[in-house]
């Protein structure tokens, strides 16, 4: 019997600008299995993003209930949130979200650290994310000196590098040519084949087919869930 | 907050900012420190050095670490020569001097006055006998001679005349002293003294910015006890230099004991100063902090605003920091570690400038005010409250504005929202 790893009901996010407030997310339910690769798909502006948002507690629902693992976000205070983050989640952002002072090994090792790995096991840690990513040989590069490509393969490096619960991923093709997303593609695939829960924002629909279940979104709402 | 892991974290966030900051603007940072550093010492110890340059010339012109004066009561030391014959057995004696003193009259051009009517080119002056050879031996008066020459042993009739007593190196007329014009090297003066007159020649000039001997006249003593009619031996001053290191206050003590203050005033240099010029340290010393304090409202507005640019223009990496789960704390810390290096490297840097050139400077060449010879005063442990201070408001000045910006909202700082 698989578990539900995400479990979302009647989700609502709105935005209040002045006196007029948008509704982005319009009642959402979903439930996201251990182990499931999910693509979440929809149109500009259709609401994919905040929804992966509050999915991964960057973001704070208007109403409605969030469990991951079983745990109720809305009653988490910033630092339980920001520990869940840290430990259950990995992230890889469109723009790679690298920080440029940082080495790839830095990079990916970081997070590591915070957790309190040793120096030498985090470095250790990361070298085998990176490595396992086909950039083995590029662990002393500042992000500057990588291409696109290479910097979301360090970014999915930092994402996994802590064996996260679950891997968000917010449209991590966008900016990549159809090579370098092969390969991020890929990447994912195999991720996934290991086990790894993975919930993708995407609008490509040649990356969505890498996933067992596409969920389309449209106007806040899930439109399909196949 | 300062947990173990946050600040291990926040280390090794800062450390690889600052490697990887461009140097320039790294370097210019920590140029601004150490401005602000030497601006917080500098400007004190200066204005405290210029009295303590008063402090100095005294006692190494003058009074030497103790002097013996005639009591209020009399005119002289009674009993010198045994007083002397005693201060010379003592361990931490070096080198002593003794002086006459009387008020007197010089008056020059005498013999070109052409009626009674007209102003005596003549003012009051005080007049110091001493022993030309000890005397320069023990304040270096030959140094200070800035036309014609010293006195010699055995000189007689010969005189050297402070700067403010005459007309070309004086300030101007002040009550009571009126400098005297044409006079120069060679000039035959009178001097008139106890109603007794004498024409002598002026042999030198000696130029100092202690006023009791810029308005004196050095000749020697033999000479000036037979013009005040003495035949003892018995001096107004015994000015005494103790070996490096002793306490003037202890000597002083030890001159009690022994009885001495019955026969004369014994003053360490310090209790010698006009209390005048201790208030007038003090007035500068608070003068010179109020500025420092200035200097360090400077500062810190400066680390603020840097460091405040600089975490506004990584709000993005801040926002990404959070989203990963680094703890705010942590990112915090390490703009802290970051504020601390610059003060730290400000400081160090200052301190090398401060020690390494700017006091040893100012000792080899003082400032030259016109009222004392100017040195840096910088005390270690001064110095070390000062950096304490700096490195405290750098700490706050570059806390508050990464934690500004660590409380915004994290998603809002990733995706650049306001």
């Amino acid at each position: 019997m698989t578990t539900n790893i995400i479990e979302v009901k009647n989700l609502i996010k709105s935005f209040k600008d002045g006196p007029t407030e948008t509704r982005v997310l319009k009642g959402i339910d979903v439930f996201v299995a251990q182990g499931e690769f999910v693509a979440v798909m929809g149109r500009s502006g259709a609401g994919k993003s905040t929804l992966l948002y509050q999915l991964s507690l960057l973001d704070e629902p208007t109403s409605g209930e969030i469990r991951i693992n079983g745990k109720d976000t809305h009653t988490m205070s910033e630092r339980e949130k920001m520990l869940f983050r840290l430990s259950e989640f990995g992230y890889v952002f469109q723009d790679y979200a690298l920080l440029p002072e940082l080495t790839a090994l830095e990079n990916v090792a970081l997070p590591l650290y915070m957790q309190g790995t040793s120096r030498v096991a985090a470095d250790e840690k990361a070298k085998a994310a990176l490595t396992r990513v086909g950039l083995g040989s590029r662990l002393g590069n500042l992000p500057s000196q990588l291409s696109g490509g290479e910097q979301q393969r360090v970014s999915i490096s930092r994402a996994i590098a802590h064996t996260p619960d679950i891997l968000f991923a917010d449209e991590p093709t966008a900016n990549l040519d159809l090579e370098s997303s092969a390969i991020v593609m890929k990447i994912f695939a195999e991720l996934h084949k290991g086990g790894q829960t993975i919930l993708m924002v995407t609008h490509e629909d040649e990356f969505a087919k890498f996933a067992e279940r596409i969920i389309k979104i449209d106007d806040g709402k899930i439109i399909s869930d196949v | 907050m300062f947990s173990l892991l946050n600040i291990r974290v926040g280390f090794y966030l800062a450390l690889r900012q600052l490697r990887r900051a461009s140097r320039w603007t790294t370097g210019l940072i920590v140029f601004v420190m150490l401005l602000t550093f030497l601006n917080l010492v500098v400007v004190t110890g200066i204005l405290v050095g210029l009295i303590e340059g008063i402090n100095e010339s005294y006692r190494t012109q003058y009074t030497g670490d103790v002097i013996l004066s005639a009591l209020s009561t009399k005119e002289y030391i009674e009993d010198t020569p045994s007083v002397v014959a005693f201060i010379k057995t003592l361990p931490h004696v070096s080198l002593l001097t003794e002086r006459y003193q009387t008020g007197g009259t010089i008056e020059a051009n005498y013999l070109t006055r052409t009626s009674n009517t007209e102003k005596p080119n003549a003012t009051r002056a005080q007049i110091i006998g001493i022993d030309p050879v000890a005397e320069d031996a023990f304040t270096e008066l030959a140094t200070h001679v800035i036309e014609g020459e010293y006195l010699a042993e055995g000189d007689y009739d010969h005189i050297l005349i402070g700067n403010y007593l005459l007309a070309q190196y004086a300030f101007g007329e002040l009550p009571g002293l009126t400098p005297l014009k044409n006079v120069s090297p060679g000039t035959k003066v009178r001097l008139t003294i106890n109603g007794a007159t004498r024409e002598v020649i002026a042999k030198g000039f000696v130029k100092t910015k202690i006023d009791a001997l810029a308005m004196s006249i050095f000749m020697p003593a033999a000479e000036l006890r037979t013009l005040m009619g003495r035949a003892d031996q018995n001096v107004m001053q015994i000015a005494i230099r103790l070996v490096p290191g002793s306490d003037p206050d202890a000597f002083k003590k030890l001159l009690l004991d022994s009885g001495i203050g019955e026969k004369a005033k014994v003053q360490t240099f310090t209790d010698s100063i006009p209390n005048g010029v201790a208030d007038i340290k003090k007035t500068f010393a608070m003068l010179g902090n109020g500025f420092s304090s200035i200097g360090l409202v400077v500062a810190a507005i400066t680390i603020f605003i840097v460091i405040f640019i600089n975490a506004i223009t990584r709000r993005k990496f801040i926002g990404i920091l959070k989203g990963i789960g680094i703890s705010g704390e942590a990112i915090e810390i390490s703009y802290i570690f970051q504020s601390l290096f610059y003060a730290i490297t400000g400081s160090a840097v200052g301190l090398v400038v401060l020690y390494g050139f700017l006091v040893p400077g100012l000792v080899a060449h003082p400032i030259n005010f016109p009222f004392s010879d100017g040195i840096l005063v910088a005390p270690a442990f001064d110095t070390g409250v000062r950096i304490l201070l700096l490195v405290l408001t750098t700490v706050i000045a570059g806390y508050l504005p990464s934690r500004m910006i660590v409380r915004k909202n994290t998603l809002d700082s990733i995706l650049g929202r306001n």
